[in-house]
């Protein structure tokens, strides 16, 4: 079939003008069109991220560039440090419960935006409007709420539960205590395992930010159900809980998986959130690499450390891309 | 025809494109490393290099002077006008740009600093601390210009103590001028709560921790600390290792990296941090080095550890010395002044040397620095200030900094560079979170590798 209809185009083609020099000319133009952009990534983006690869190989630290070879010593120092290995165990456990969170919220909030209530678009807005926030905006407010204040002079969440006389004291911005406690840590590293206290601020901030935004694709998604496979399942006898585990949740997978994809490679990179709500957290309880390497590079100008914190960032990165845009191309294909 | 229209476009898409990146060129400086101004230049600062680039900085040929520092609060930000007031009765006519970069501590500010001056784009002069952090960043990279015929020519040599002079020295050679000086071994307590319970400020690390007990026995929080700043703990770990080095030994630790790895007084430093710090708030890491010292004057905590900007706080707040709150030197460290300088240097390649050579004589100069220090809330590098111009407590430090021994601070840049200052502020962030006093002696240890040379 798509050889017919090529045909059709090239004998239309025939008849307007001739047919190589014209699609030579069309080819042509196509290209030089999208060189500008091609050329630019080529350069701003990978070349750059290439001279980041080579830079993560060499000597260089202080001002002057010390480009000599030095093998993977770098990683090498990289992984052994405390520092990385907390920043490490600080976005497992980020991604982990931001992407769970995330997930849920929105499906919970689709499906109370989907049950045509009154004001459904009031609720939409709302519910999306933290996404329009930078996330420095959000770092700093969530920073003034969890902020302890002492227990004779509470400070932000604290004083709202203090005002309707509950006795709650969370100080988690201020201890760095790892659940479980106890320190316990396998031999081969140096920090303790385990969920630091310190992050459900900023996991909270981040899922308060961003669980708009998998609403709004869930909320898509749930209208793009038809009705009648849900009536079919009904009058076969499908309870409701049958029908959102059995039908719903299953078509809305693949939103599912664009949702992850895209908060698990913002929870990879993420910076700005935690640098102005913890600054990296008490004791690097909430440091994350996108710190280090920010740290490393312009505070401690040790360029060489830095560029090695950033390419194994890009390859966590890529481990959660890559998959999905093989699978997205195979299914391209397919179709 | 259609065609002949696309490609007619795309080379003027083409072309459009590399005239508004060729045409940015003129507004930015290009890379001239080694280019000095017109003029041959009247002091006899040394190493001038004659070459000229052609595509300078479209500012070379006019008659400016930028200044490049993060003096933005109030009270710097004054000072800091005061010296241009000076600087432009001595050259009337010079355009002065106050090229400032806002973020405390000027981590900010340093990174711009760093793009730029790699960029071939100094700033005619830049607010840097004197010391290691000036040294072991910038000139042992060839980017400053050595000033000792300057020190010479100008006096100050003769004016400031001599000590200071040697531990800004590198390799013979002079880089900055400091402007002013800070002290950073300060315990400032509240008088009411000293009176009420019959106490004197400590004088010894024994003393602060009987005086820390009768307080905590009484509910009050004896010993004030931050942590958002992440400085405060390494702040107070420097006054601790200067009360158990002693002044003699304490500057060593920087010259002998082995000294982290082997002296006992390492492990005793450390002990008394720890109890220092159970005698501390807890909320520490969510308090800024300023909020701490409110708590000082507010009368929810005895005393607070800090350099002495925290009196310039305190006085902005309303707060009257002598009377609502006290200073003495921080326990165990009386007799020697942890000084902090800021100061100015000569970059190479400077696009307006005369003038930046006249900035720093400003800077050196008696009336420049008796004009910026009561402003700032600190002293001057000479030793030969108006001391009329000054408050009671600067009045105080002045005649503390003439007798004094004289060592430098870690965490504000005289003793250590970069690198060293940034793995000793983790490591002590670190350990004032988790108390772990073995991975702190680790990490301190491995911070010392980090020490240069000099």
């Amino acid at each position: 079939m798509a050889e017919a209809t090529t045909s059709v185009v090239e004998k239309s083609a025939e008849r307007a003008a001739p047919k190589k020099s014209l699609q030579l000319n069309e080819k042509l133009i196509g290209i030089l069109m999208i060189s500008p952009s091609v050329i630019a990534i080529a350069v701003f983006v990978y070349g750059f991220i290439a001279w980041t690869g080579w830079v993560s190989l060499s000597r260089w630290r202080g001002i002057v560039a010390d480009l000599s070879y030095a093998g993977f010593e770098n990683y090498i120092n990289v992984f052994k440090s405390y520092r990385f290995q907390t920043d490490i165990r600080n976005t497992i456990v980020f991604t982990l419960f931001f992407l769970l969170g995330s997930l849920v919220i929105g499906l919970l909030l689709a499906m109370l935006v989907d049950s045509r209530v009154k004001g459904e678009s009031f609720f939409r807005t709302v519910y999306l409007f933290p996404m329009a926030l930078s996330f420095v905006v959000t770092g700093t407010a969530w920073q003034w709420l969890f902020s302890p204040g002492t227990p004779q002079e509470p400070h932000g969440l604290n004083q709202l539960f203090h005002m309707f006389g509950l006795h709650v004291y969370q100080n988690w911005s201020t201890t760095s205590y790892v659940w479980p406690g106890g320190g316990w840590r396998p031999d081969w590293l140096r920090i303790p395992v385990g969920i630091p206290v310190a992050m459900i601020p900023v996991i909270v901030a981040a899922i308060w930010q961003m669980s708009g935004f998998t609403m709004a694709m869930y909320l898509a998604g749930l209208r793009g159900i038809p009705e009648d496979l849900k009536e079919a399942a009904r009058v076969d006898g499908a309870s409701e809980w049958q029908i959102f585990r059995k039908i719903t949740l299953p078509l809305l997978q693949p939103i599912t998986l664009s949702a992850v994809i895209v908060l698990g490679h913002i929870s990879l990179k993420i910076f700005d959130l935690i640098i102005t709500q913890t600054g990296g957290g008490p004791g690097f309880a909430t440091d994350v690499p996108g710190i280090y390497m920010y740290e490393t590079t312009f505070k401690s100008n040790k360029y060489a450390e830095g560029a090695a914190v950033a390419i194994i960032m890009l390859l966590l990165v890529s481990v959660l891309i890559i998959p999905y845009l093989i699978y997205n191309m195979r299914s391209e294909t397919e179709r | 025809m259609r065609s002949k229209i696309s490609i007619l476009s795309i080379f003027l898409i083409f072309a459009s494109i590399l005239f508004i990146a060729c045409g940015g060129q003129g507004g930015t400086p290009t890379a001239s490393t080694g280019g000095t101004s017109q003029s041959p230049s009247p002091s006899p600062a040394a190493s001038a290099q004659p070459t000229q680039s052609a595509n300078q900085g479209s500012s070379a040929g006019e008659n400016k002077l930028e200044i490049f520092s993060w003096w933005t609060n109030p009270g710097e930000a004054d000072g800091l006008k005061a010296l241009f007031e000076i600087f432009k009765k001595r050259r009337p006519g010079v355009e002065v740009i106050n090229a400032t970069v806002a973020g405390g501590a000027g981590t900010n500010a340093k990174a711009v600093l760093v793009t730029r001056m790699r960029g071939g784009d100094p700033p005619d002069s830049f607010q840097v601390h004197a010391g290691q952090e000036l040294i072991g960043t910038w000139v042992v990279a060839g980017k400053m210009e050595p000033i000792t015929d300057l020190f010479k020519q100008e006096g100050w040599d003769k004016v400031m103590p001599k000590t200071l002079l040697d531990q800004i020295t590198y390799k013979g050679e002079i880089y900055s001028v400091p402007v002013n000086i800070h002290r950073s071994n300060m315990l400032w307590y509240n008088i009411e709560i000293f009176k009420k319970n019959n106490l004197q400020p400590p004088k010894t690390i024994d003393d602060f921790f009987k005086v820390a007990e009768k307080l905590k026995a009484k509910g009050i929080t004896p010993l004030s600390v931050g942590g958002k700043d992440k400085f405060e703990v390494p702040h107070l770990f420097e006054s601790v290792l200067l009360a158990t080095f002693g002044p003699e030994d304490y500057p060593k630790l920087f010259k002998d990296p082995s000294m982290w790895e082997n002296d006992p007084r390492l492990d005793k430093a450390i002990d008394t941090l720890n109890k220092m710090l159970d005698y501390a708030n807890e909320d520490r890491a969510s308090l800024s080095w300023a909020d701490a010292a409110q708590r000082v004057i507010d009368g929810e905590a005895a005393m607070t550890i800090m350099g002495d900007w925290a009196e310039g706080y305190f006085i902005n707040k309303g707060a009257k010395p002598n009377k609502d709150f006290g200073w003495a030197p921080a326990p165990g460290t009386s007799g020697s002044f942890l000084w902090l300088s800021d100061s100015f240097g000569l970059p190479k390649g400077a696009p307006h040397r005369e003038n930046a050579i006249e900035w720093l004589k400003v800077c050196g100069s008696k009336e420049g620095q008796d004009a910026f220090n009561p402003k700032k809330g600190s002293i001057p590098a000479r030793t030969d200030a108006d001391k009329s111009k000054y408050d009671v407590y600067l009045r105080w430090s002045i005649d503390e900094f003439k007798r004094d021994k004289l060592v430098p601070s870690i965490v504000h840049g005289a003793a250590a560079n970069e690198a060293y200052m940034t793995d000793y502020d983790n490591a002590l962030n670190l350990f004032s979170a988790n108390r772990d006093k073995e991975e702190l002696k680790g990490m301190l240890l491995d911070a010392a590798s980090e020490l240069q040379s000099q």
